[in-house]
């Protein structure tokens, strides 16, 4: 089963490669799915099982625990309004009744032009710049009705709205699917390799050398 | 652009007090290598790769260092749990900071990735881990970013990968990221979640992961926060880290302050000096609660903890002390609530986190915190029962049996019973969603008095449903 593109999965032999065990590589492998596809797709699953060594069936089983994996498409924009303690006391319910009406859709909806999903989450680490939401799970903090829409204007425009008071966080917004715009890649000759946990043999050569040298 | 000192991390806050672990944050460009190098970055690497791994071991146990996570566990001594002869050894870093109120792991790893990659090298080599693992939660897109981008970095640099700086320490370091549940923050739910199941946590015991974690290996998971503080320890040493905070919780801590104060935000404090009131007060610090109203309540450890109120704000924040006053400080959360808030909406929505994020392993989380949640819904929208209270204490006594941890209303003559809790479940999720639950009927009784207006009982304690009375 294909499903990945070439250079997806070359990604994705890459990735694996830096766990002693595939199937380790089952969320990252989802991730690029959903950045791939904007959702995780049926193929997707089949694919990742095979390269993994697992079944679709446990794919399936492991993606469906975690709430950041879709199973039907969803808008490029995922919206997230955070409605836990920290920013309830600071009008994050009051936010997420605007962003409702605001994006004509109830939290867990699609707008009818398929650019936003909004959604009502849980606590998002932003705690003390209360009231908070995402975009694609970049940051917008303090936020007012108005710089909501704001953000949601600058969307519709075709413009990056990062620069609305993210955290530090600049340059382009990607679509949904998208999270970290930066990949890790190790380099052969800096690799310190992996192996299998079974063909392990004694202490590694730091330690071990120091304790020959205790004896 | 780039070099000057003013503060760029959104949220944190510098207090004037000693920075262990925030040092860099006020420099815009504080995670890249550059500013890293320049600011001292590696020195605590050398340092440790200078001694003997066991003695950078040493070091960390005299530091005293208590883990930054929650449960507040001596990182040296948890590391000595690894067993002898057990080979190959893994490091799991904890950067899946989901509890409700927690910032300061993401500020952490977005402002200072090489920080953390260099104390996750020092415990590496002082244990002998051969590969380190860097959870970061699913939804931190810019924290993952900006570790992938150091990561890259130091693999260039010589500071990750093979040979080590010349030495024959070798350890690769793998950025590996969530997709959102707050359970995985559970050492063993985050192990098995790193084999790419769903994120469930593993029976007890062993109770610590060093004996059989990863793969079954051994295997040490520690928080952002608690490797963070590696590299200052290894630079100046466990004398000079013992110099701040107290004798039983040496060093500083990072709080998140949210809610109704008027200067919320991330504080480095150093532990035991400063007392709730300081922080709450303090000029330096969140400078009282905001205009108009008073402190009505606060939970000083993350929504696991049980609420504190007024009585409360001369403890010192400190592990031992906020224990023996019937809480915790858990994972550095603290969020304040003034006059204003409904103490059983703010109740619900915190039972509400519990109910959604129940992984579903054992039956009294699983379908405890959702009668939890119902219950609690039904009396905010006015159907709620006069005998839904000791219903709800009748539910979290099936979670967390016996006396729940409280810190109790000295004037009701109440007993402060101290923390932890006891439970009928594998992790403490459960019986977390019982401490908003025994804080605010405690204290708040009559809010919830205020919201029931029917008159109709259920029995607590019922008899079991007959079959004829289950068909009809």
């Amino acid at each position: 089963m294909t499903f990945f593109n070439s250079d997806n999965e070359r990604l994705a032999r890459e990735v694996i490669s830096r766990y002693p065990r595939a199937r380790s590589a089952a969320i990252p492998l989802l991730h690029l799915a959903q950045e791939q596809e904007g959702w995780v797709t049926p193929a997707a699953m089949v694919q990742i099982a095979e390269l993994t060594g697992s079944t679709p069936a446990e794919v399936l089983g492991t993606a469906s625990f975690y709430e950041m994996f879709k199973f039907h498409p969803v808008g490029k924009y995922v919206v997230n309004v955070c409605t836990n303690v920290s920013c309830q006391l600071l009008g994050g319910e009051e936010l997420l009744e605007h962003a409702e009406a605001s994006l004509g859709v109830r939290a867990g909806g699609t707008s009818q032009d398929g650019l936003f999903t909004l959604e009502d989450v849980e606590c998002v680490a932003a705690c003390t710049e209360a009231p908070c939401f995402t975009v694609n799970y970049r940051y917008f903090h303090r936020a007012t009705t108005g710089s909501f829409d704001e953000v949601v204007a600058d969307i519709r425009a075709g413009r990056s709205p990062i620069h609305h008071g993210a955290a530090g966080d600049d340059g382009e917004l990607p679509e949904h699917g998208t999270l970290g715009r930066v990949r890790q890649h190790i380099p052969d000759d800096r690799r310190a390799g992996v192996e299998a946990p079974e063909d392990v043999v004694g202490a590694p050569l730091w330690l071990a050398a120091d304790r020959a040298g205790e004896g | 652009m780039g070099s000057s000192y003013v503060p760029h991390a959104a949220g944190y806050v510098d207090n004037g007090g000693p920075k262990l672990v925030t040092s860099r944050f006020g420099y815009e460009d504080s995670h890249t290598l550059a500013r890293f190098e320049a600011t001292g970055g590696y020195v605590g690497l050398k340092a440790a790769l200078a001694k003997r791994p066991a003695d950078v071991h040493g070091e960390v146990r005299e530091a005293t260092l208590l883990g930054r996570g929650g449960a507040g566990f001596p990182a040296g001594v948890k590391w000595g749990f690894c067993p002898e002869g057990v080979w190959p050894r893994y490091l799991v870093v904890n950067g899946d900071e989901s509890e409700p109120g927690t910032y300061k792991d993401r500020l952490l790893m977005e402002r200072d990735p090489h920080q953390l990659i260099e104390g996750s090298l020092i415990a590496c080599y002082a244990l002998g881990l051969s590969q380190c693992f860097l959870y970061v939660r699913g939804e931190m897109a810019l924290a993952q970013e900006r570790i992938a981008t150091a990561l890259n970095e130091a693999y260039a640099a010589g500071y990750v990968g093979r040979e080590i700086l010349g030495s024959d320490f070798s350890v690769d370091i793998v950025l590996h990221w969530g997709a959102g549940a707050y359970i995985v923050g559970e050492e063993t739910a985050l192990i098995e979640s790193l084999e790419g199941n769903r994120g469930m946590p593993r029976l007890k015991p062993p109770y610590f992961p060093a004996a059989i974690g990863l793969y079954g290996k051994p295997t040490i998971v520690n928080n952002v926060e608690t490797l963070a503080n590696l590299p200052w320890i290894l630079e100046h040493g466990a004398a000079a880290y013992r110099r701040y905070g107290s004798e039983s919780s040496p060093g500083t801590r990072m709080f998140a302050v949210s809610g109704h104060v008027k200067r919320p935000g991330v504080y480095e404090v150093e532990q035991g000096v400063t007392t709730f009131r300081d922080l709450f007060y303090g000029e330096d610090f969140c400078q009282g609660i905001r205009e108009g109203h008073e402190l009505k309540m606060f939970i000083p450890g993350g929504g696991s903890a049980p609420w504190f109120f007024e009585e409360h704000l001369d403890v010192p924040l400190e592990a031992a002390d906020v224990g023996a006053a019937g809480s915790m400080l858990g994972s550095g959360a603290i969020i304040v609530m003034d006059d204003s808030t409904d103490a059983v909406k703010a109740c619900h929505r915190l039972v509400r986190f519990f109910a959604r994020e129940s992984c579903g392993k054992c039956s009294p989380c699983r379908e405890g915190t959702g009668w939890e949640e119902k219950i609690l819904q039904r009396i905010l929208d006015g159907h709620g029962r006069p005998s839904d209270i000791d219903l709800l204490l009748d539910v979290g006594d099936n979670i967390s049996p016996g006396p729940y941890p409280v810190a109790a209303h000295t004037a009701e003559g109440l007993e402060v019973v101290p923390f932890p809790p006891r439970q009928t479940t594998i992790c403490p999720l459960g019986p977390s969603s019982v401490a908003p639950i025994v804080s605010t009927i405690r204290r708040f009784r009559h809010e919830f008095e205020a919201k029931i207006t029917r008159g109709d009982t259920i029995p607590v304690s019922a008899a079991p449903v007959t079959a004829g009375g289950a068909g009809s």
